[in-house]
C-alpha cells in the first residue's frame, strides 16, 4: 500500500481563517481534563496576567492560553479536546 | 487584547537608570494571577525540594521559620512592563535550603499550590540571588501576592518568582513552565528584555 501524500501547512490557511472568522463566543469546547463541554463564552478568563488564561468552569483547569507579543501570538489549546463552531448549513448533496 | 496595559503613570527610563528597557516605574503593587488564588493555611503548608534521584527534602512552616532569615530589599520587574523599586521582604535564602540538598542538577522547575510552574537554571537560585519569602513590607505576605510563601528571584522577570510556591524539582533537563510553554522566554532577563520566546 502506498503512503498517502501530505500537504504543507499553507493549506490550513483557508480552513483556519474560516474558523477564526466566526464568533468564538458561539463555539463550545470540551475540557481535556474533566471532559465537560460548554460554551467558550462560559470559560473563566484570567486577564490580569502576562497572557489570557481561560479555565474550565467545572474543574478550573486551564483550557486555553493566548499570549500576544507585538509581532506574534501564541494560542495554546492543549487543555481543550475540541472546539465546536456552529456553521451555516451546507446545501444537501444533490441526489 | 485585554492584557494588562502598561503605564501606571511612572517616570520615563531616561531619568531612572535602574529601570530595565521597556519598563515603567510604579509605586503600586499590581496583582497578577493566571487563576484562582490558592488559600493555604500555614499548618498544612510545606516546601519540598525533589532531586534528580527522587530524594525529597521537606520543610514544614515551623521548620522553615526556624532557619536563618534574611531581609532583602530589591527592585522587581514584571514582564507586563511595570517595575517597582525598593520592595522589602523577609524569608530564607535558597542557598540555606540548597545547602541541605545533595544534587548535581542543572535546572530547577518551581511548582506552586494551584498548579503554576516556572523553570530556572539552578545557578540562578544560588549565590544570594533567590529567596523563599513569607513577609512583605513587614506584614505576612497576602495570598493575592503569593502568600503564605513565594519565590523571590528579582534579577529575572517577576513571573519567575512563583507565587504560592510549594516546591522545586531539580533535574538535568530544562523543563519549560506555565508561561514558558506559551510564548514567554525561557530565561527572562529584564536587562536583555527577554520577554518572549525568541527575544
Ligand atoms: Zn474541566
Amino acid at each position: 500500500m502506498t503512503e498517502l501524500p501530505y500537504l504543507d501547512g499553507n493549506m490550513l490557511d483557508g480552513p483556519l481563517s474560516e474558523l477564526f472568522a466566526v464568533d468564538l463566543s458561539t463555539a463550545t469546547g470540551r475540557c481535556a481534563h474533566c471532559g465537560s463541554t460548554g460554551p467558550v463564552a462560559g470559560l473563566r478568563v484570567y486577564s490580569q496576567a502576562p497572557g489570557l488564561v481561560a479555565r474550565c468552569p467545572t474543574c478550573v483547569e486551564v483550557m486555553m492560553r493566548l499570549v500576544r507579543a507585538p509581532d506574534a501570538a501564541w494560542l495554546d489549546l492543549r487543555g481543550t479536546t475540541f472546539l465546536r463552531f456552529p456553521m451555516p448549513a451546507e446545501p444537501p448533496p444533490s441526489a | 487584547m485585554g492584557i494588562v496595559t502598561p503605564g501606571f503613570g511612572g517616570r520615563p527610563r531616561a531619568e531612572t537608570p535602574d529601570l530595565p528597557p521597556g519598563q515603567y516605574l510604579t509605586s503600586d503593587f499590581p496583582v497578577l494571577s493566571a487563576g484562582p488564588t490558592p488559600r493555604v493555611p500555614q499548618e498544612s503548608w510545606e516546601f519540598v525540594i525533589t532531586t534528580e534521584t527522587g530524594a525529597e527534602y521537606r520543610w514544614s512552616w515551623a521548620e522553615m521559620m526556624a532557619l536563618p532569615q534574611q531581609t532583602p530589599t530589591v527592585d522587581i520587574h514584571c514582564v507586563t512592563r511595570w517595575s517597582k523599586f525598593g520592595t522589602s521582604w523577609q524569608g530564607v535564602s535558597l542557598d540555606t535550603l540548597l545547602d541541605e540538598v545533595e544534587t548535581a542538577a542543572d535546572y530547577a522547575l518551581a511548582h506552586s499550590y494551584g498548579g503554576y510552574t516556572t523553570n530556572l537554571p539552578l545557578d540562578d537560585l544560588r549565590d544570594g540571588q533567590a529567596w523563599l519569602v513569607h513577609t512583605y513590607d513587614g506584614e505576612d505576605l497576602p495570598a493575592e501576592h503569593g502568600g503564605p510563601a513565594r519565590l523571590l528571584v528579582p534579577h529575572l522577570y517577576f513571573w519567575k518568582s512563583a507565587k504560592w510556591v510549594r516546591g522545586i524539582r531539580l533535574g538535568f533537563e530544562d523543563t519549560p513552565g506555565f508561561w514558558e510553554t506559551a510564548g514567554y522566554h525561557d530565561y527572562g532577563d529584564p536587562w536583555r528584555e527577554q520577554r518572549y520566546s525568541g527575544d
